[in-house]
């Protein structure tokens, strides 16, 4: 229980040892709690490859050893690298075990908690250094670069322990504000700290909530989007999944800033984890009296509930959000009113991205002129990255805006794997643009990527080879967001539909060269006129390849060639004589019989037969008889 | 988005039904309760059919071209009932430029199921899914649930034919 300030101060005093030992490398642990901390991420990406199972493995090796006193499993949040999933990072050494596989737990409890020896074997090879020592998590590439506020108790806290979250300084904020600060003083700190939404568009926070404390109304709402649609975006789970606490703070925060007394979290479906966790801690948030009736005993009341998306990317918008949680169709309405003026059930809105809200409670605890002197002097602070595709070090990263995308790719990044060059580094999603190499040095802010035709967007951030082409990109690009546009506005529905026809019609080979105009004039008249973001930003992917990849889509129209050997109907498979042997096994994959020919002699593909699946090409690869031309 | 009828027979229990009318009673009177409640109501059937969204209109007093509306409208309620064994690959960025294409469409030749449909037997339904935010373990797909990641073209198909097999199994045992 923490209904007052003294009990929320005595929870802090008693969890801050536990948690201290779990922020750095430390040589010593204080006497009275665990000697060894054993964190076990459960963020999706682990738990899919069976981090739970890790969990219980953990503790009845422990238990076998009779260690249970001596070392403590915590189920943990993300720890960014999720491409060497599961993860699991024993303190006080901070040693990084990765892949780590049910049949090595044993091994770890025996040789590492019992023996006091790391197993060196096990351990993220980049932390192991040449000569046999042992380097801490914070000084490997992936690491070093990076700076955790956002993601500051993933991977530290147990998300499911209210406690946990007190003793990193949770509810603190809350507290301050509650007890110091007028609701004038709040914001006035958050629009000094010159934070910007990490939803995409970049909106000053601090704005957003002065208008909606200025308009007058009774009854006032705060929402959070956490319906991170973008394909290759997973900052906002990630979040939910480790430090639920933080937003239900922040949320408190907004709501006791704008003159709000109930909440909202629209959350996507397609992310179980985070809903559930979010459930837990909003009912300990409950039982503690952080949620509810006249918090901390302040006269100041604050409710929240979770709503569910059902996968419509649209519902990303924050109009069309509230329509979702009224229970309509999730259609945007045009703007103004701005929902800060009549938004959810037709009462002013506040409405900030999962991101945004975990620097809230950082900026009031540190202060504005901290955050400020963080990334640039018009994009403050930090941005999370989910850093995917082609690229070594697959996770989730959180740089200082301002870094430039070369560090984000080949230093934190690892670069490209396989020995494959960069080719461009998509941002934004759907919204977003492809950065071509030749402008890898771009900082990452706000204003320069707009300035190179692409957004922030969301924070995904995928990378891309040599193999991908970009012409079939935008046509991914395209035929996601003709399918989730709503309908509702005419440049959007009809417009996008009829540029992922112009692509499809590039990508199979019969395009012209009018096309390509009529894709331009397209994208202007979609961007200038549609409803909603979803629609103004829909063009990006094809504006942005056109001019920076221009050449590859007149090899296409103008060649009928793919030069990425991507597009299909581009392709023709033939088999070398002069390297088959003969043995077969091509015509056997061949799921059309298109293959003929005796064995041990030259086989040959029908071309009419073909249908290009690349079965032939995958079985040939001892030989590479078949090539793609 | 599904914009179809639905062309399997309804089948639902009593205590299906009963379950749902928990559900209604439990949100009535709450603002936006149609989203919640058809949420619910799919987890109870698996899927939306008329049938159901009749209920869900009358109970909750909405009108039936609304709850249809919201049913076609968001791409998670389906009007069909998904597969003995269900398939769902992942389709974001991440996965797409690592390959998840050519993965989709092995394993709609293999099981002679298209993607967005379902068998006629009803033994195996494809869905090509948005992302799910496992872009760590790209290309990554799901078989009832159970998540696979890491794939290289060729690795699924022997396990999409245990499933298969399990499930004939135990749809052998049940008729004994």
């Amino acid at each position: 229980m923490a209904k007052t300030l003294e009990q929320l101060r005595t929870i802090r005093g008693e969890m801050e040892p536990e948690v201290a030992v779990r922020q750095t490398s430390h040589d010593e642990v204080p006497s009275e709690i665990a000697q060894h901390h054993i964190m076990v991420c459960a963020g999706t990406g682990c738990v899919a490859a069976k981090s739970m199972e890790i969990i219980d493995e953990f503790n009845l090796h422990l238990e076998k050893h009779g260690l249970q006193d001596k070392a403590k499993v915590v189920l943990t949040g993300c720890f960014g690298l999720c491409a060497l999933g599961p993860i699991v990072v024993v303190y006080p050494e901070g040693s990084f075990y990765s892949e780590v596989k049910l049949e090595n737990i044993g091994r770890i409890v025996e040789e590492h908690i019992k023996g006091g020896n790391v197993v060196e074997e096990l351990l993220y090879h980049e932390t192991v250094q040449e000569d046999g020592g042992i380097s801490c998590l914070s000084e490997t590439p992936f690491y070093k670069k990076q700076m955790r506020i956002s993601l500051r108790n993933c991977g530290v806290i147990n998300p499911e322990i209210i406690d946990e979250y007190i003793g990193v300084g949770g509810y603190e904020a809350l507290a301050k504000c509650l007890t110091e600060l007028s609701p004038e003083a709040v914001i006035q700190e958050v629009l000094d700290s010159g934070l910007r939404g990490r939803g995409g568009a970049g909106f000053l926070t601090g704005l957003k909530w002065q208008f909606a404390a200025r308009t007058e109304n009774e009854v006032k709402y705060v929402c959070c989007n956490a319906d991170e649609g973008d394909p290759g975006a997973f900052m906002d789970r990630s979040v939910l999944e480790g430090d639920p606490h933080n937003i239900i703070e922040s949320m408190a925060i907004a709501a006791y800033a704008i003159g709000a007394s109930q909440g909202y979290i629209y959350v996507r479906a397609e992310y179980p984890i985070a809903v559930e966790r979010m459930q837990v801690a909003i009912k300990q948030a409950k039982e503690y009296g952080f949620l509810g009736k006249s918090i901390l005993g302040k006269g100041f009341d604050f409710d929240l509930e979770v709503r569910l998306g059902a996968g419509a990317f649209v519902c990303g918008e924050e109009t069309a959000l509230m329509m979702s949680i009224e229970g309509q169709r999730g259609e945007p309405n045009p703007r103004p009113p701005f929902p800060a003026v009549k938004g959810l059930f037709g009462k002013p809105t506040v409405l900030n991205n999962v991101e945004t809200y975990t620097n809230i409670t950082w900026i009031l605890l540190h202060g504005a002129e901290a955050f400020k002197k963080i990334g640039t002097e018009n994009s403050s602070g930090t941005k999370v990255f989910a850093l995917g595709g082609a690229i070594t070090n697959v996770g989730l990263v959180e740089v200082p805006m301002g870094i430039t995308l070369r560090e984000i790719v080949e230093e934190i990044g690892g670069g490209v794997p396989d020995g494959k060059a960069f080719k461009a580094a998509q941002t934004g999603g759907p919204s977003g643009g492809c950065i071509p190499n030749s402008l890898i040095d771009t900082p990452i802010d706000f204003d320069s990527l707009t300035a190179v035709g692409s957004m922030m967007g969301s924070g995904g951030l995928i990378v891309m080879d040599e193999t991908s082409c970009m012409v079939d990109i935008a046509k991914f690009f395209l035929e996601f967001t003709e399918e989730e546009s709503c309908g509702k506005c005419t440049p959007c529905r009809i417009g996008t539909k009829r540029m992922f026809d112009i692509l499809t019609k590039i990508t199979e080979g019969n395009g012209t060269m009018e096309d390509l105009d009529a894709l331009t004039e397209l994208s202007a008249y979609i961007k200038d006129n549609s409803l909603c973001g979803l629609g103004q930003t829909a063009p990006n992917p094809v504006v942005s390849t056109l001019e920076h990849f221009r050449d590859e889509y007149e090899a296409h129209v103008l060649e009928g060639r793919c030069p990425a050997g991507v597009c299909k109907d581009l392709l023709q498979y033939f088999i070398i004589a002069e390297k088959c042997i003969g043995c077969t096994l091509c015509k056997r994959v061949c799921p059309t019989d298109a293959i003929i020919g005796e064995v041990k002699q030259p086989h040959e593909i029908l071309l009419d037969k073909c249908i290009k699946c690349g079965a032939c090409l995958d079985a040939c690869k001892k030989f590479n008889a078949i090539i793609v031309k | 988005m599904p914009n179809t009828k639905t062309s399997v027979p309804f089948v639902g229990t009593t205590e299906q039904a009963a379950k749902l009318q928990a559900v209604i009673q439990r949100h009535k009177g709450q603002r936006g309760a149609s989203m919640p409640v058809l949420q619910e109501a799919q987890e109870i059937y698996g899927y939306l059919p008329e049938e159901v969204q009749v209920m869900v209109a009358e109970g909750l007093d909405i009108p039936l071209t609304e709850i249809y509306g919201i049913v076609s409208f968001y791409s998670q309620f389906i009007l069909e009932p998904k597969g003995k064994t269900h398939i769902a690959v992942c389709m974001g960025t991440a996965c797409y430029v690592r390959g998840a294409g050519d993965i989709l469409d092995d394993i709609a030749n293999h099981t002679c199921c298209k993607s967005g449909g379902i068998t006629d037997d009803g033994s195996v339904s494809i869905e090509a899914t948005r992302c799910i935010g496992a872009c760590g373990l790209a290309p990554v797909l799901t078989i009832n649930n159970d998540v696979y990641g890491k794939l290289d073209r060729g690795q699924i198909e022997p396990i999409i034919d245990e499933y298969l097999e399990k499930a004939k199994a135990e749809e052998a045992a049940e008729q004994e």
